[in-house]
């Protein structure tokens, strides 16, 4: 790690160890938006990593975004930081100016639609995006879709749409956000570098980097919880089949934080779908057998909701199935490699 | 807790460079090799092989020029390594000595074994083989009590060596024996020899593995008489010297890549096109190899950088075998044909090998309950 990610790890690590409290994280699942803690997140420029510091973000790189979301997942940070940093770089990407505030991102269903049709000089919205992150709380939301045969981002205001609330196992809020003929504050053809599943591709990616700190949180966790905890007279962690459970949960973490930091690096040098596919598709497994594996350690305790536990594994099981299940991208990925040819498969790896 | 770490880095351009050099090699003397044949993986011995690969200054590639090296970095090294296992080149012939015995007598032989041994081995010349395991010491590798007593000019060693790969092949054996025996104390009195498994007082038997082939042996020793200047490195200092050694075979493209051939036929089966279920089945795999290969490269840019990420070696190794370990188990799950020995479709032939030569993946250089160890040492536990 660069000596510029090393302090901006430091940064986020100690805001988030003195904000994210229990207490912050009880009240934020009873629906308290965590106003404190979003505001040190952007005095703290955290928010925009990827938008130019004319524009007003940090003028950095991927590689610096995934620092600040996988230490958002340890933290299980209850808040839009890693929809915020995808869609404000889908903004700054396209040539929009990106407001202040919490951002999200729609749709997040591939079977979900949105239109954009033109109406006098500018554009309006329509059609219903549900499991919106954070759809009611964020101030805009980013849309990307297809209008006039061309990829579009569209920039809507908070009310634009009808939002239905709704939530995940850990109590995010997932809003269904319906559109009807809504204005829209800014709209602008995709740059470049923002495909048309730009939405899902980015979303799959942050969600990859959130997992790989949850796991880092499960491991440290049960590693200290079992030289703590002691039964038939000595610390739990000295038993080998306790040991050999954490190893595992090791050997996954490790993967999943490779994989995730893999994805991030790909992303910056461009087109990064094979690497995000990977990413998701192995951080998601990991997530599972982890979540298993430090439950199991923590024993009943780990199952109350008065242990902090289960902050990163509920999350863990909500975020492997959004933006696309491993199941749904190992598919995606396989039907590339087997496309590709088996003759393909190590050149295309060793290429990347 | 200390924890690992995994940070992701690019080779160099000279190590990529040699990339296409080593492809092109392999494209030439592998041609069409059966895809059985490829799945041998670094099983295969091929003394004609390993010898070109030491006219290209393939082995030996980090060693100093003064020893017949090529004082190239391991990442170099690394490429080369890969692109072997990738292509299921037959490289047992010089591996053994390349990866462990080489380096070993660098670090630890005497100048006149490093000029007898090290120039020969980098032109692939010499093949080598390694002398742990007992009957009584496996795990336990400590408890192994094959005595060496000092004689006149040397050792009188007598026990017995199993497990003992290709000793029937090698031209020399890195054997630990007991030269002093103190219970209290098993991990002293541990000291390393160079054998020449052609001397007096040693006796080779087979030891069959489960599919029919001969790759372990049983070498037993009776007053078998080793000379003083074939002793490596001090008497008492063996134990030291084996997990140095072991650390050299931890982390590296072996321990992921052992069932790369099968991966490579179910992507041939499945066609272009393939439904949902085998899609999904060769995506999940390609997820977990594309992993591994950064994983495993990051321990061998820290390797390179002076590091000893000994933790994040063993992490590898034990998330690689479970890895290589599975395929042949998921291609059943998938496709359901029957495994084959030489009968049936190439796909048939490399599960039917794979499936046999598996449990080993987590048996050789430490089982996966030792590894585990290890990473539960590394996590504070023990």
């Amino acid at each position: 790690m660069n000596e510029l990610r090393t302090i901006l790890s430091d940064v986020v690590t100690r805001l988030f160890t003195d904000r994210v409290t229990k207490e912050l994280l009880e009240a934020a699942e009873t629906g308290e938006w965590p106003d404190g803690l979003w505001q040190a997140v952007e005095e703290n420029g955290l928010t925009l990593p990827l938008v130019s510091e004319a524009k007003g973000g940090a003028g950095g790189t991927w590689g610096d975004a995934f620092v600040v979301t996988r230490a958002a997942g340890r933290h299980a940070v209850p808040a839009p930081l890693a929809e915020t940093i995808v869609a404000s770089w889908l903004l700054s990407e396209s040539g929009l100016d990106v407001p202040s505030g919490p951002l999200t991102v729609a749709p997040v269903h591939r079977e979900d639609t949105l239109r954009l049709a033109r109406a006098g000089g500018g554009w309006r919205l329509s059609g219903t995006a549900t499991r919106v992150p954070w759809g009611a709380a964020a101030g805009h939301v980013v849309v990307v879709t297809e209008a006039e045969g061309r990829t579009m981002v569209a920039l809507a205001a908070r009310g634009a749409g009808e939002i239905t609330p709704d939530q995940n196992l850990a109590r995010e809020p997932r809003d269904t956000l319906a559109f009807d003929a809504a204005p829209i504050v800014a709209a602008a053809p995709a740059g470049p570098r923002v495909p048309a599943n730009a939405v899902w591709l980015y979303g799959a990616l942050a969600r990859s980097a959130q997992m790989a700190g949850g796991l880092d949180y499960l491991l440290r966790q049960a590693s200290q919880y079992a030289t703590e905890r002691r039964q038939f007279g000595k610390p739990i962690g000295s038993f080998q089949v306790i040991q050999q459970n954490l190893a595992v949960l090791a050997g996954h973490t490790a993967a999943a934080g490779t994989a995730a930091a893999n994805a991030f690096r790909a992303a910056d040098r461009g087109d990064a779908a094979f690497e995000i596919a990977v990413a998701k598709v192995r951080v998601g497994e990991a997530a599972g057998i982890g979540a298993s594996i430090a439950h199991q350690t923590h024993g009943a305790i780990g199952f109350t909701y008065e242990h902090a536990l289960q902050f990163v594994t509920r999350r863990l099981w909500s975020w492997r199935a959004e933006f696309g299940g491993e199941g749904e991208w190992a598919v995606e990925l396989g039907r590339s490699v087997a496309e590709r040819g088996a003759d393909a498969l190590w050149p295309h790896l060793t290429a990347r | 807790m200390q924890t690992f770490r995994f940070e992701l880095g690019e080779l160099p351009p000279e190590a990529e460079a040699l990339r296409a050099e080593v492809r092109e090699f392999l494209r030439r003397e592998l041609g069409d090799a059966a895809p059985v044949r490829r799945a041998h993986s670094w099983g295969g011995f091929d003394r004609e092989f390993s010898r070109k690969m030491g006219a290209r200054g393939w082995i030996a590639m980090t060693w100093p020029k003064r020893y017949g090296g090529h004082e190239r970095s391991a990442l170099e090294r690394y490429v080369v390594l890969e692109e072997m296992l990738a292509a299921g080149a037959p490289v047992s012939a010089h591996w053994i000595a390349d990866r462990q015995s080489g380096p070993l007598l660098l670090r630890f032989g005497t100048e006149a074994q490093r000029q007898k041994f090290l120039p020969a081995i980098a032109r692939g010349e010499l093949a080598f083989a390694i002398g742990m395991s007992e009957p009584d010491a496996g795990s336990d590798l400590a408890s192994l009590r094959t005595r060496a007593e000092r004689v006149a000019g040397g050792y009188r060693v007598n026990g017995t060596k199993v497990w003992t790969s290709n000793a029937h092949l090698a031209d020399y054996m890195i054997a630990t024996f007991r030269t002093h025996h103190d219970p209290a104390k098993k991990h002293e009195g541990l000291t390393q020899f160079l054998v020449d498994p052609k001397l007096q007082g040693i006796t080779m038997s087979p030891i069959i593995d489960l599919a029919g082939a001969h790759h372990f042996n049983m070498v037993v020793f009776e007053d078998a008489f080793v000379p003083e200047d074939m002793r490596v490195g001090e008497e008492g200092a063996g134990w030291k010297q084996v997990t140095t050694e072991l650390a050299f075979e931890r982390s590296g493209p072996e321990r992921y890549l052992s069932s790369f051939a099968l991966l490579l036929e179910l992507i041939r089966e499945v066609g272009k096109d393939p439904g949902e279920r085998a899609a999904g089945t060769v995506g999940r795999l390609v997820a977990q190899l594309a992993t591994l290969r950064q994983m495993s490269l990051s321990v061998a840019l820290m390797l390179e950088a002076g590091e000893s990420p000994n933790l994040e070696a063993a992490v590898v190794k034990d998330v690689g075998t479970t890895f290589e370990q599975e395929i042949p188990e998921v291609v059943h799950t998938l496709l359901g044909v029957e495994p084959t020995i030489d009968s049936g479709s190439d796909l048939q032939q490399v599960l039917g090998f794979l499936m046999q030569r598996a449990p080993s993946f987590s048996l050789r250089g430490g089982t996966r309950e030792i590894l585990r160890g290890i990473i539960a040492r590394g996590l504070g536990l023990r």
